[in-house]
Order: structure tokens, then sequence, then C-alpha cells
């Protein structure tokens, strides 16, 4: 049995904020894949429990008449990769997501809760920060919206307050029209593995130009991260080797790995730099180009 | 002791009940004798405790018991019907895929709920693998179990 010392289960969303607020040690339960794992080790700092499960309306995946697409925080994984509307527009986020876990994993785990958890390996952090994802927050003086740049400030830190609430993710249109985009999960193992490094790239092309390139690490610093050097480097490039390798140069600016009992810090380094030129080369490729 | 009272239906019959809020899912149906519910890992990394949940597939130690509360639960005991195994057990007999067998009934279920899903499509040895790649065996090296999997879906 998990460890549980207090359980609320949240009627709205105004609920769940007040429950937090009433107790300085309760913490929000979604899909449980990651809260339900602590409490199983005996975790006792997870002994406190908003569960916001019963909040349906923050299940919702919709596009809006201008393009604007709203992903609730507890769509699961398979319920975002499987939604036509994300197949459509966001492929790279599916791509990321894909590579959560195993079937019954993304079957129950959240993005919203990927994200918020705050985790360096965050798979769905690499499209939520080349997207720029918005998120819509509620807190204790009603609703506001924040950017996931600068959402993470630390390994498993946000700048959520302790009574916040994700409610839903806002994806813009002219963050995805015109782009093509890509994924590449380097891993130990093929599935149910954390991410040794994560890379995500989204890219237009103007002509045989790059015109934009965005490129995003998970575990290559202390946070998920946007790569502005290496992207800079990109700019107004045609792709070729020359370009792939001036890319590569410029992400080890952009870049904090260490050693970990995964991976040594090299070793990292060298992964990011083959990454950086991989899903380059592949995001200009899913644009109909060549490198 | 936090109760909540909650009413499901597991293999099609109907329960309604108060469960201790500290109880997964899985410790839950195995205390209700659906022993086919295995408990390896605890954590959400073996499959063996698979069970569906409105037919999605979920590892049910990482699933509370409370949030059962109005839905319908699948467990490998209610796959066999009038004494008859279902298309996936068979398969798997067929195949060779069971040997200790602890990690089958989990595995039962992951293929159920990815056939059903894929229902009419033609499916890869590597769609398959990707798949049950939630699903930890220590004995058969897989092989059956992927052959099982592709034989049931022509089932
Ligand atoms: S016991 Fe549930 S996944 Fe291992
Ligand atoms: S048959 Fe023994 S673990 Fe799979």
């Amino acid at each position: 049995m998990f460890p549980i010392e207090k359980y609320h289960y949240a009627s709205s969303v105004d609920d769940a904020i007040q429950a937090l607020a009433a107790d300085e040690k309760s913490k929000i339960i979604a899909g449980g894949t990651d809260v339900l794992v602590r409490l199983h080790e005996g975790d006792t700092e997870y002994g406190c429990l908003v569960d916001i499960n019963g909040l349906n309306k923050l299940k919702e995946i919709r596009i809006d008449d201008d393009g604007n697409i709203y992903i609730g925080s507890l769509a699961t994984c398979t319920e975002i990769m499987e939604h036509e509307i994300i197949r459509k527009h966001l492929p790279m986020l599916v791509e990321s997501l894909a590579t959560i876990g195993g079937p019954q994993v993304r079957n129950t785990a959240t993005m919203g809760g990927n994200i918020c958890n705050g985790a360096v390996s965050a798979d769905s952090g690499c499209a939520a920060l080349v997207h720029e994802f918005d998120l819509v927050i509620e807190g204790r003086e009603g609703e506001r919206m924040e950017s996931i740049n600068g959402f993470h400030t630390g390994p498993g830190r946000t700048i959520l307050n302790h009574s916040d609430l994700l409610k839903y993710f806002l994806v813009r249109p002219e963050q995805y029209e015109g782009f093509s985009g890509s994924y590449i999960k380097y891993a130990m193992r093929g599935a149910m593995d954390i991410a040794t490094i994560g890379c995500g790239a989204m890219l237009r092309m103007d002509g045989q130009y790059i015109d934009t390139l965005k490129l995003a690490f998970a575990v290559a610093a202390p946070t998920p991260i946007r790569c502005p050097n290496a992207e800079k480097a990109a700019e107004k490039q045609i792709p070729t080797d020359e370009t792939l390798e001036a890319i590569a140069d410029a992400v080890e600016e952009d870049v904090k790995p260490r050693t970990s009992w995964r991976a040594t810090k090299e070793f990292r380094l060298h992964i990011i730099r083959t990454l950086a030129k991989r899903v380059t080369k592949q995001a200009v490729e899913n644009q109909g180009g060549a490198c | 002791m936090q109760t909540i009272n909650i009413k499901l239906t597991i293999n099609n019959k109907k329960y309604e009940m108060d469960v201790d809020i500290r109880k997964s899912l899985m410790d839950l149906l195995r205390e209700m004798g659906f022993t086919s519910v295995k408990q390896g890992c605890g954590v959400g990394e073996c499959g063996a405790c698979t069970v569906l949940v409105d037919d999605v597939s979920v590892d049910s130690c990482l699933y509370l018991a409370v949030w059962a509360n109005n839905k319908a639960i699948r467990t490998a005991e209610g796959e066999c019907k009038d004494g008859r195994l279902s298309p996936v057990q068979e398969a798997y007999v067929e195949e060779g895929a069971v040997q200790c067998g602890f990690c089958t009934p989990g595995l039962i279920m992951a293929t159920t709920s990815f056939l059903e899903k894929n229902k009419g499509k033609k499916l890869s040895r590597e769609e398959v693998k990707k798949g049950h790649a939630g699903n930890l065996c220590r004995c058969t090296g897989y092989q059956t179990i992927i052959n099982a999997a592709i034989t049931a879906g022509k089932k």
C-alpha cells in the first residue's frame, strides 16, 4: 500500500487550488507514473495528495478558428499522440511522446506531469521548447500565462508556486505553420528508458536557405534548453555538411552536460554534436530539402 | 483510514465497495481473487500487472484503486469465456509463448489491447515489439511472444 496520509479528490480547479493552499505539504497527483513510484519507494514527501483526475476539462485537446492548439494538462501521452489535430500540426511532439516508457505508461502519464515535475530528461520538453508552448496556469491570484522558455529553473524545479495548477498548453499557429521537425532520443535501450540525451529540431526553409532553425536538448544542461548559438549558426545558410558542422560547433556553447552513471560529460558532448546535426538534417529532409 | 465508495465492473460483473485510498488497483484486484494480476516490480517497469481499464492497457501497480470508479476493468481471468480461451490466449499456447508463466497474464492483456487497437492492420514484428515494450519476460526470449501476437492477429 502507498504511504498516503492525506488525500483530496478535487472537484474543480478552484477546489484543487484551495486544497493545495491549505496544506504546504500537499502535492498534485495526475497520471501518477512518477508520484506513485516515489510513494512506492516510501518517499513521505508525497504523502499528501491533491488528486486532479476528476477535472475532465483538463483532458481536452482542441484547435480554435485561428489555429491556436490547446492541449489539456491531463491529456495522456497516448491521447495526445493519437489525436488528429496533433498528428497533423505537431508531428514532432508525437515523435517525442512516442519515446516515453512503454504503452502502459503512455496510457496514464500526462504531458502536464512530464513538464511540471521539472525532469531534466522530459521527452516532451524539447517539443514544448521549440514550439514555444505557453502554459496557462491557475493560481491563488487567478489565471496567468507563462512561456515554456524559463519555466524550468533547475533539476526538478520550475517557476510554479505551491498552489499553482497548470490547466493547459497553448500552441500558436506561428509556432508550427511552415515548420518541419524531428526528435531523436539517445538512450541505452530502445524503449522503457530515460534519455541519455534528447534532441529536437524545428526548421523552416526559404528556398534553398534555412530560414529558421529551433533546436532544443534534454539532459544537456540542468534543465531542458534551447540553443541560441546553434540556431544562429544555421540562420540563412544553405544546409551543407559545413553548415551542419558549424551548428555542431556552436551548440557546444549552448549546453552544459555533466557526468552521471548513465554517461560521461565527454560522451554526452559527442552525442550532442551528433544529434544536433542529425535532427537538423532530418528536419531539412522532412521539408523536402536535401543536406 | 480514508476510504472512498466506488462502483466498477470487473470482467463484466458489477461491484460496489469502499476502498482504502492507499491501495493500488493491483492490490485491490489480487485481494478480490484476480490473482492473474501479478506484482513484479511495482513501479511500472515490467508490465506483469497489466490490466485493461475501459479497454486501455495500464500498469495496475501504478494506478490508484479509487481511479477505477465507474470504469470497466478486464483481467486475464475474464478473457476466457465459457471455458474457452480467447484467440490471444490460444495463440500463446500454440506458439509456446508460456514458460514459467509469471509474465503471461500481463502480456495477454497487452497483446489483447494492442490487437484491438490495430484491428484489420497488417502488423510488422517491429510494431509488435513496440506494442509490447512495457512488458518484461525473463524466460522466453520474446520471439515466441511476438509470434503469438502475430498469430492471434490473424485469428
Ligand atoms: S508490477 Fe506493475 S509494472 Fe511491474
Ligand atoms: S514466461 Fe517466465 S517470465 Fe515470461
